[in-house]
């Protein structure tokens, strides 16, 4: 689950890294009351979307007039396939260095990464190749944790203080920068930890010209498989762009997704319905969707055909089981039902094999007299070609 | 990472409805369960076994080599630590939908305590014709049958079609190692090829992938090493960007992840790439002359 920079920032000042003051709007009247009470401000699309200042969603407005009108022009704005509806202003800081930050989980390493660069204020792709040396990247022992000692240590002698004729005026001492730094890091793996994310980025952390860290920006992922014990952030995340029946599957505990062809896929497990609708697409046919009903959700196989057969574009519709952990018997039980129920006009072809498969061919012969497709191409082949 | 007749195994969980079934599965095909363990019901016998209150007291009881884990996602963490440091061979992770920081933990533990991950999210390990652990079909002789092709998947139900398809052509399995559909898993693909190829057992390898991650790049890696034969099939070309398709780790990001870079890495490797999974009985035949 993403959260958007106006639900990330707070969790950082939370945790002890400083943001910028800052309103939420959805209007140029409230853009133009907030400039008025931050002063020189930037206004900025808040959206689950990368590459906004590409895209022009970041504004900056020295007045509430300017922030209006650029509210105006933000709020008019599509960002990668998202209308912006709303605007976090917030007070301009003088920046004199922008730094990287982040956390997250690395699956090669099977642990926990800290990456700090003095290359921000770019994509992190892009500054590691300008200069690789300026990424620093720990792999963490989960069970060790990381403190002052290993941050300090990451950071290793590189000079973070403000640039030479500031320090010179003596605000910051060459070091100071890179304890406020190491400071930041831990204060980020705590915040990491507590709240389960799967990525937390702080781009860029800003070093202001008085010598202050200000996370400027923040991406924030939140693991979804930790959403049950953290119900305080999961209802601030951004919900996920889904369709009408994206959304009923969901609601159902399916797992649901709408494609753009015309054969229905109906099968058991990840893989196996993936490669369910490789194949439709392999024989020379176009999948309407992804719909698994594997692991827990084999009984709920009832609700998953009301759902395929839900979708106006299905013309025909394949049902791949290959059970393991999934009984065959009990999902297609729930299909047999369902069709008795629904009589569908559309034609359906089955291919059914591995544990509780006896059962489900007698099943399928007794109640609809049909007749399983011994291989899976056969009944993707029969489906495609009803479709059409 | 090969179960035998020999390991004696312990069910965490063992009493809920699925232990409970797939315990009786397990005995019935040949797995030597030594007992179960759930702190609420200790003390109590449970399909003629033992339930003991913790993975240690089992140890010190009857003791165990493999543990296998019937245990929801929130309790997963705890209990394979307490089978780790009970001092479990093997640990099946079966449990899906545990938070990601959990599995990192659970994985540095194993790793410490010498215990060997697998899953999470696996289907589990099966040796036809000794025994199996976890939640395949084993029992179905048109999908688990003894032979000399060691399977490794990262989808239970995919991995079980190509078992069937594989029989269907005469080949049986040495052994079928599922590693799981998380993002981060304590035992790897490649790890599993390299168990294969370490495997006198073994006369050829396929391979079930799926898109998003790394894992099949890093295992096109060793593959390229190997000396007996390794065909892959890799679902989710048909797959769209940026949506996970099921799995956790079934996830293509931008550029990462994607179809198109896992299966030319594998042809790279010298590794046949098949387009669909009823390929994969011809692939063998062809590769290894049968």
């Amino acid at each position: 689950m993403n959260f958007e920079e106006h639900a990330a920032k707070p969790l950082l000042d939370a945790a002890g890294i400083a943001v910028p003051k800052s309103r939420l709007v959805t209007s140029a009247e409230e853009a133009s009351s907030a400039a008025a009470e931050l002063g020189a401000c930037v206004v900025k699309a808040q959206v689950p979307a990368g590459k906004r200042g590409k895209a022009g969603g970041i504004r900056m407005a020295d007045t509430a007039d300017e922030a209006a009108k650029a509210a105006r022009a933000i709020l008019a704005m599509e960002i990668g396939g998202h209308r912006v509806e709303r605007l976090l202003v917030e007070e301009r800081i003088p920046i004199a260095r922008e730094f990287y930050a982040a956390v997250l989980n690395d699956a090669s390493a099977k642990s926990p990464v800290v990456l700090f660069s003095t290359l921000g204020g770019m994509d992190i792709e892009d500054a590691a190749a300008k200069d690789p040396r300026a990424l620093s990247r720990c792999v963490v022992d989960i069970r060790e944790g990381f403190g002052h000692r290993e941050a300090e240590e990451m950071l290793g002698g590189r000079d973070l203080g403000l640039p030479s004729p500031k320090r010179s005026i003596g605000f910051a001492q060459a070091g100071d920068g890179a304890k406020d730094v190491a400071k930041t890091l831990v204060a980020l793996y705590r915040l990491y930890r507590q709240r389960d994310a799967e990525l937390i980025e702080i781009n860029p952390l800003a070093l202001t010209e008085d010598g202050r860290l200000v996370a400027l920006d923040c991406k924030f992922t939140l693991d979804d498989a930790a959403i049950p014990r953290q119900p305080g952030i999961a209802a601030l995340g951004a919900r996920e762009r889904l369709s009408a029946l994206e959304a009923r599957g969901r609601e159902l505990g399916l797992q649901y997704i709408e494609l753009d062809g015309d054969v229905g896929v109906l099968a058991n497990g990840a893989g196996l319905t993936m490669a369910t609708m490789d194949a439709v697409r392999h024989l020379g046919g176009r999948p309407a969707n992804f719909l698994e009903v594997g692991g827990q959700a084999y009984t709920l196989t009832k609700s998953a055909l009301e759902l395929a057969l839900a979708n106006p574009r299905v013309k025909s519709l394949v049902v791949n089981f290959c059970g393991a952990f999934a009984r065959t018997d009990v999902m297609t039980e729930g299909v047999v039902t369902a069709w008795e129920e629904l009589k569908p006009t559309i034609p359906v072809f089955f291919s059914i094999h591995g544990t509780g498969e006896e059962e489900a061919v007698e099943l399928l012969r007794a109640r609809l007299g049909m007749e399983p497709f011994d291989l899976m191409d056969d009944a993707i082949s029969a489906a495609i070609e009803a479709a059409r | 990472m090969i179960v035998r007749a020999a390991d004696r195994v312990l069910v965490q969980g063992i009493t809920g409805t699925q232990g409970t079934f797939w315990s009786q599965q397990m005995i019935a095909y040949g797995t030597r369960i030594i007992g179960g363990v759930n702190p609420k019901k200790a003390g109590a016998e449970h399909l003629g076994l033992p339930v003991y209150a913790s993975a240690a007291e089992a140890a010190n009881d009857r003791g165990f080599e493999v543990a296998v884990m019937f245990v929801p996602p929130m309790a997963a963490r705890a209990a394979a630590l307490d089978a780790i440091e009970a001092g479990a061979k093997l640990l099946v992770v079966l449990t899906e939908h545990i938070p990601a920081q959990d599995v990192m933990e659970l994985i540095a533990a194993a790793k410490a305590g010498g215990t060997r991950v697998i899953g999470p999210n696996t289907a589990g390990l099966v040796t036809p014709g000794e025994c199996f652990v976890g939640i395949m079909p084993a029992f179905n002789a048109k999908v688990h049958r003894p032979g000399r092709i060691g399977v490794i998947s990262r989808s239970g139900s995919l991995g079980a079609l190509i078992c069937l398809n594989l029989v269907r052509a005469g080949f049986g399995q040495s052994a079928y190692i599922g590693v799981g559909g998380d993002p981060i898993l304590g035992t790897t693909t490649r790890d599993a090829l390299r168990a294969f190829e370490d495997d006198a057992g073994t006369d050829g390898v396929m391979m079930v992938g799926e898109i998003g991650g790394t894992a099949e790049e890093d295992a096109a890696e060793y593959a390229a090493t190997m000396k007996k034969p390794v065909i892959a099939y890799i679902a989710g070309a048909a797959a769209p960007e940026g949506r996970r398709m099921g799995h956790a780790g079934a996830i293509v990001m931008g550029d990462k992840g994607t179809y198109r870079s896992k299966r030319a890495a594998l042809e790279r490797a010298g590794v046949r790439v098949l387009d669909a999974p009823t390929e994969a009985g011809a692939a063998f035949t062809k590769a290894l002359g049968a």
